[in-house]
């Protein structure tokens, strides 16, 4: 009888299996996912989140019969108070399964347990699924705004570097040459002459041959041992170090501004469309973009940089000036985010009020100085639920003759939670490069 | 004492085998296959889950499948796992879960290094079915020839294959004695010795050869009759893997490995009330023994009452917990009531069990049992009126033209007979399975295959799962399918399906 202990066999073994069902249900778990996000989850899902997907994705068919007419006997363990001749009610549950035993009950048994599949899915895999396909539209067209980056890449192997990057195989291979060619005498051979010599040293009276081999051991030790000092196990000569070589690497360097409108025109319920908006999009960017800044910019009639907490959840109102924020931007990117250097993207939602007298100076600002130095410019317009039908406001009016013109500025509107992740994905999709 | 409280360590494991061994050789007289305990933890409970038990197994997205329905079911607490699993291989595995107490792994080493294994190792099902010694060995060649298959022709045409060969799984198992037993090493280096052949065969320039026009007519003919192909034939796979015209070796040697690997649990779904009445009922007379030598504790004892007590609960038919009979509860009083019946026989039992009653030999009787039957057998065989009555028996009618359900026999002198038959009945697999045989195909003209299910008004496929799984087995053979299913009295023809 053998007792093995397997807990610390390696863990996971059904990682590779798991990935696979994934992979086959993965139209069905992507849309499981975005359902999860236009539910407003995508923030909570730091930890992972739990998806369910229908189960005839995953469903393995075989052959098997179902009990449809006729007649069929079963027995059923803990009578109590039936006597034969009684009569009982069919139980509910169809006529072809019902609850049964026999052939059928196995049937509804199977049947009972694939309604849906749960699938526990990492922070990795959920976002991973969810903006498969989305880049930022046109990253790497403009060259100008390349900059490069050192990266430390592998190139072979040096006589020096530091500790940590000894390579150790390397090294005692070295070292097992060296000790051969000089031919460094081995413990073991030094050891056998000690040995010899205890013996020859305990014996006596002592042969003239027998003290004669003793001197030429004692020799052999001497030489032997000295050799041995000389010749170290390790030398500095042997030494190998991996070695890494600094690398020029292109990366793109991209700015995202989001600008919000908090004012008092907006309504909780649309400053939620937005915070959703703009929440989509900071996971979006954060994942999916090493190197990319993004700013947050609210206003009302004053505009004022943010920190991210604050953006998505302090409350703030007041009247509409859009202009401010634009100005705002502006300021900061003249501060610190040069053209030449950075690819410029703005978000901006808004209810679409602007004080009518302002509306003159905001297109001006797009035209003049920020739709030319932007690479995309999206804006987004979120309405009311309501049944209020009115006309197109100023922004959007304003807006539209300019999107007509300018092809880096997008806009849409959202009306309802739903609404936000196609338009994201509309925004967002991935695109031929237009050459 | 072996142990007190409820910690354990490998030392008292050993110890509580070799006391366990003891009684069960010497008293018992089990034989058994050498063993071997493993421990593992609950997550790698999990994957034992996954792979039927088995320690190596092949990778298939399915797999995944019962692993997430596993592991949510774990999760969400819905679903307990086993404190043990145990293979049919020699060496027996025992698989032990590390959480179980010290009581625990005793009464798990009684229940499946020796219970379960005696009956591995000495039902006649098993004995004619299976080949313990080598279905290790096989899995591992299986995984990492399917692996290999992966690497050369890619996921994706191994998945299509493993797909459609495991739809038809159920159709995949020869039911009859015939060519039995398979030697699984030879079928490793038969596989090996293949490839070796096509290897070495292999010359790029017959790829610059334009191909002949496919198969000339004449060569045709011969094959032609339905006789000539092994016609009919039950076993699907099988002649998939033997006749399908457009299939690769290598897609034929997966077929063959699905084929094998679903023939190797053939025999457990036959005798799983026994296996597990076996199992329960000598792990229930070890640990009496041990705490009658003194050899573990009160505490112990009782911790092994309540768990057994848990095992057999047959809950009635109103209670929850499903319809169907626990294996356990039944095979475990079936033990009980046989080792009784030859000790202390009652009138009655001596009118239903003469061959048995009073012989004396409960632990000759039972070995003879475990040895020679199958579910269905040994119920329609040791099924007693005592079981049935203290298990309160009942059966019902159900006649789909009526309004309700009529209970026909009860647990007295007049229903003993049909409640056994009945009972034995939904153990039979002959009557379980589908029948569906191929029956023809024609080579000459279209090749399209014919297939019949022959069964009874009423008990018809399930169109989609029928469907579905017609459109796997036409992938696999490469032409059109048919299906016809028929009356199995009449011949009457009650639906068709097609496949191209």
């Amino acid at each position: 009888m053998d007792i093995l202990d397997r807990r610390p066999n390696p863990r996971g073994k059904n990682t590779e299996n798991r990935r696979r069902v994934l992979q086959r249900a993965r139209t069905a778990v992507q849309s499981a996912v975005r359902d999860a996000v236009a539910q407003g989850r995508i923030r909570d899902s730091g930890q992972g989140s739990t998806v369910s997907i229908p189960a005839d994705v995953l469903h393995e068919p075989r052959f098997h019969r179902v009990f449809s007419e006729g007649v069929r006997q079963f027995v059923l363990p803990g009578n109590r108070e039936f006597v034969p001749g009684d009569k009982l009610r069919r139980p509910p549950g169809g006529a072809g399964g019902g609850q049964g035993g026999g052939g059928s009950g196995e049937a509804s048994e199977d049947g009972g347990g694939e309604d849906s599949y749960r699938f526990v899915l990492s922070r990795e895999e959920f976002l991973d699924l969810f903006f498969d396909d989305l880049e930022l539209p046109d990253l790497v067209k403009r060259e100008l705004a390349e900059t490069t980056m050192i990266a430390n890449s592998r190139a072979g192997h040096s006589s020096e570097g530091a500790p940590s990057q000894l390579d150790m195989g390397r090294t005692m291979r070295r070292s097992i040459a060296r000790r051969l060619g000089l031919r460094r005498p081995k413990p073991e051979g030094l050891e056998e002459i000690e040995r010899e010599i205890d013996v020859l040293e305990a014996e006596r009276p002592l042969s003239n041959e027998r003290y004669e081999r003793l001197q030429f051991l004692r020799e052999q030790r001497l030489a032997q041992s000295q050799r041995m000092r000389r010749i170290p196990w390790v030398d500095p000569v042997d030494l190998r170090y991996r070695r890494f070589t600094p690398v020029p690497k292109p990366t793109t360097q991209a700015v995202m501004f989001c600008i919000m409108d908090v004012s008092g025109s907006m309504t909780e319920k649309m400053k939620e469309l937005g915070k959703q908006f703009f929440m989509l999009l900071h996971v979006f960017l954060e994942r999916r973009y090493e190197k990319l800044d993004i700013v947050f910019i609210r206003h009302a009639e004053t505009a004022e940089e943010v920190d991210e907490e604050t953006f998505f959840t302090d409350p703030k109102t007041g009247g509409t000036v859009v202009s401010t924020a634009l100005e705002q931007m502006l300021a900061i990117q003249k501060a610190r985010y040069p053209v030449d250097r950075w690819n410029i993207y703005v978000a901006q939602t808004s209810d679409g009020d602007n004080i009518s007298s302002d509306t003159p100076r905001v297109v001006q600002l797009l035209t003049e100085a920020i739709l030319p130095l932007s690479q995309y410019y999206a804006y987004i317009e979120v309405a009311g639920s309501g049944a209020i039908i009115r006309s197109d406001s100023d922004l959007w009016g304003a807006y539209r003759t300019l999107a007509e013109s300018q092809p880096q500025l997008a806009i849409r509107k959202v009306r309802d939670r739903t609404e936000i992740f196609p338009v994201f994905r509309e925004l967002f999709a991935r695109r031929e490069a237009e050459t | 004492m072996l142990y007190t409280g409820t910690d354990w360590n490998f030392d008292i494991l050993r110890n509580c085998y070799d006391a366990i061994e003891q009684i069960a050789v010497d008293e018992l007289g089990l034989e058994v296959y050498p063993n071997r305990i493993e421990i593992i933890t609950s997550e790698q409970m999990l994957d034992v889950y996954t792979s039927h038990g088995m320690p190596v197994s092949y990778a298939h997205w399915s797999a995944g499948k019962r692993f997430v329905t596993h592991e949510n079911a774990y999760r969400r607490g819905l679903m307990g796992l086993a404190y043990e699993v145990v293979i049919n291989s020699s060496p027996c595995i025992s698989y032990l879960m590390e959480e179980n107490s010290a009581t625990m792994q005793a009464l798990v080493i009684a229940h499946a290094a020796f219970g379960h294994n005696h009956f591995f190792r000495n039902n006649r099902l098993f004995r004619d079915w299976t080949d313990p010694t080598q279905i290790l060995d096989y899995l591992e060649f299986a995984r990492s020839y399917i692996a290999r298959c992966e690497d050369r022709y890619g996921v994706k045409a191994v998945e299509r294959i493993l797909d459609a060969a495991h739809a038809l799984q159920g159709q995949g198992v020869d039911r009859h004695l015939g060519n039995k037993r398979v030697d699984l090493r030879a079928e490793a280096d038969r596989a090996r010795e293949r490839r070796e052949y096509e290897d070495q065969r292999f010359n790029d320039l017959w790829r610059t050869v334009p191909k002949a026009e496919l198969v000339t007519p004449n060569r045709e003919s011969s094959s032609a009759q339905d006789g000539a192909q092994g016609m009919p034939e039950e076993n699907l796979l099988y002649f998939l893997e033997k006749h399908a015209p457009r299939l690769e070796s290598w897609e034929r040697e997966i077929i063959r490995i699905v084929r094998l690997t679903a023939q190797y649990f053939y025999p457990q779904l036959q005798a799983k009330v026994m296996n597990e009445g076996c199992a329960t009922w000598v792990h229930d007379f070890i640990m009496r023994r041990l705490h009658e030598k003194s050899l573990i504790d009160d505490s112990a004892m009782l911790e092994t009452i309540h768990s057994t007590t848990n095992v057999i609960a047959q809950f009635g038919f109103d209670q929850g917990g499903g319809p169907n009979f626990n294996p356990y509860a039944l095979g475990f009083a079936m033990m009980t009531d046989i080792a009784r019946i030859c000790a202390t026989p009652t009138e009655e039992d001596r009118r239903w069990f003469p061959d048995i009653a009073g012989n004396g030999d409960p632990i000759g009787t039972l070995k003879f049992g475990w040895a020679e039957y199958r579910d269905e057998s040994f119920i329609q065989q040791f099924l007693s009126p005592k079981v049935i009555r203290d298990l309160k028996l009942f059966r019902l009618t159900d006649n789909l033209s009526e309004p309700y359900l009529l209970v026909d026999a009860i647990h007295n002198e007049d229903g003993y007979r049909d409640i056994r038959r009945t009972v034995a009945a939904s153990y039979d697999p002959g009557a379980l399975a589908e029948e569906i045989e191929i029956v023809g195909a024609d080579m000459q003209g279209d090749r399209v295959l014919r297939l019949e299910h022959r069964t009874l008004a009423g008990r018809l496929l399930d169109p989609t799962d029928a469907r579905l799984t017609l459109a796997h087995l036409a992938d696999l053979w490469g032409y059109g399918v048919s299906l016809r299913e028929v009356d199995q009295q009449t011949g009457r023809e009650l639906g068709v399906y097609r496949a191209d």
